[in-house]
């Protein structure tokens, strides 16, 4: 079975992806700034039980414990968004629970005792979410949450009190990058308490025009509306993506740059991660806008992650130098990028 | 430049350190940097989000007035632990620092009532608290496709959930 960064869902040419994420605690001990370490391999090992039992036998889940992970392992999770950046940071703690096709991730010990994930490919808010809520039921029955009736789910940053759940969104927005409206929608969405952020890479031009739009606030508002905000503004937010795409269409630097990105991407020797992000933005846009054929959504999701520095690691099973890093992921994608025409 | 630490890798991190206003500045490499503890050079730069909560929480309870000395029984967190860290210990603190708690997650969320799903393993209660609120869902639904048998179906089903919930509160 695919992955979820193996495929493409609704809405393809402009969302990656769809992102719940619920933060939960168990009852019975307190939060992980106030634990112990034998205390944080206790709530592991319950929460291993949990999961062990046969309710969960379909989603095939296994462990990755930080203490005995490699580094390497441990950051190519980061690579494929099936843990947080901060899961690497400090205490060691912590282990991952991660489904078989990598959809569900479970991570222990992170801010809060839970942090239950679930992704799929392109917009699916509420498919997504009922996946996670099923999931969440299931391991409440065995773990009894930290639960109050005036603040929901307790959690360790008052932040997550409430419903616990993010929900986010991630969009490819090149043309509404171009037109410079990012800054404008961003500063709109605040007011609709979501936010919006590039995923790689830090300022106001992200790597590879790739964002992400989540919610903010948690209490006092319920998943289902707080699911709906959401889709409403993405929604409107892909149109005008659309919208502006078909601007670039008629414009020759556009066309140009497209081109050029595509000779470059199926030729070059040597290709580092961000002039790649760079590059296959524009095949990306290439594709929606008709200018080449040859490729599919989903093979660019699936290149994107996989030539990532660690992705590329794990799959040579071996420590490699930047150089290395990427002479590889040149011949990767210069094999991947061999179909592709221009029209 | 090599770095200053192994002498093998081109330096690319620039420390400056200054102590007791001596300053002191090495050229490293990215490994010997990490190796001592400069690996993640932006986080001095970056906003520590624990810290601004933190001063969120410290706002309610001026740091001149002598903060209670009170403890949660169950973790032992006070609540100037708390508000300098900007994580709570437990879930019992929640109850413990009730009052001090309150004004910051209102200015947090805006809201300061519960209103999503309720955690089933609390009680028959709670399980029955979402039913009603997902029926609740399907009522306003009905209502705005002007299917009004529909809803009034949906009603008498809450009505008769709200009864089964009252016994339970008394």
């Amino acid at each position: 079975m695919n992955k979820w960064y193996e495929k493409s869902g609704n809405y393809s040419d402009v969302v990656i992806s769809t992102r719940i994420r619920l933060a939960r605690n168990i009852s019975k001990y307190p939060f992980p700034c106030r634990l112990t370490s034998k205390m944080k391999k206790e709530v592991i090992n319950e929460i291993d039980r949990a999961l062990s039992k046969p309710e969960f036998e379909e989603y095939n889940f296994s462990c990755i414990n930080v203490w005995e992970a490699s580094l390497a392992e441990i950051k190519s999770l980061i690579e494929c968004h099936l843990v947080s950046p901060e899961f690497v940071k400090a205490d060691k703690n912590k282990a991952a629970f991660i489904s078989q096709n990598c959809d569900i991730s479970v991570m222990v010990n992170e801010e809060d005792h839970i942090r239950l994930q679930v992704m799929k490919e392109g917009l699916d808010l509420n498919e997504t979410y009922n996946l996670a809520d099923k999931i969440d039921r299931k391991l409440d029955e065995s773990l009894m949450f930290a639960f109050n009736e005036q603040l929901g789910y307790l959690t360790q940053c008052p932040t997550n009190l409430g419903t616990g759940m993010r929900a986010s969104v991630m969009l490819h927005l090149p043309a509404l990058r171009r037109c410079e409206m990012i800054e404008k929608i961003s500063s709109s969405l605040i007011k609709l308490g979501l936010t919006m952020r590039g995923l790689y890479g830090e300022g106001s031009e992200p790597k590879g025009d790739i964002y992400q739009i989540s919610n903010q606030v948690t209490l006092g508002i319920s998943e289902k509306t707080a699911l709906k905000n959401l889709n409403d503004i993405t929604i409107q937010i892909i149109s005008q993506e659309r919208k502006c795409r078909k601007e670039l269409a008629k414009n020759i630097q556009t066309i140009d740059a497209i081109c050029r990105s595509v000779g470059i991407l199926k030729t070059a020797k040597i290709l580092n991660s961000e002039d790649f992000m760079r590059l296959i933005s524009n095949v990306r846009l290439g594709l929606s806008i008709g200018i080449i054929k040859g490729i599919s959504y989903d093979k660019i999701n699936e290149i994107t992650i996989n030539t990532q520095p660690f992705m590329l690691m794990k799959a040579s099973n071996s420590e490699l130098s930047a150089m290395e890093r990427d002479q590889k992921r040149a011949s990767l994608i210069n094999e991947k990028m061999s179909t592709v025409e221009i029209l | 430049m090599l770095c200053q630490s192994c002498g093998k890798n081109q330096a690319n991190t620039h420390i400056k350190k200054v102590i007791n206003g001596e300053l002191t500045e090495y050229m490293l490499c990215e490994k010997c940097a990490a190796k001592m503890g400069y690996s993640n050079i932006f986080d001095g730069f970056g906003f520590d989000f624990n810290n601004l909560l933190g001063s969120f929480f410290a706002a309610n309870e001026p740091k001149f007035m002598p903060l209670s000395n009170k403890r949660c029984d169950f973790c032992g967190s006070s609540l100037e632990e708390i508000s300098n860290t900007g994580k709570v210990g437990c879930s019992k603190c929640y109850d413990v620092f009730f009052d001090q708690l309150m004004p910051s997650i209102k200015r947090i969320h805006g809201n300061t009532k519960h209103a999503g799903k309720y955690a089933s393993a609390v009680g028959q209660e709670n399980i029955i608290k979402n039913e009603i609120q997902e029926l609740n869902e399907k009522m306003k639904k009905a209502i705005n496709e002007q299917n009004f048998e529909e809803a009034a179906r949906i009603r008498d089903k809450i009505n008769g959930l709200k009864g089964k919930e009252q016994p339970n509160n008394e």
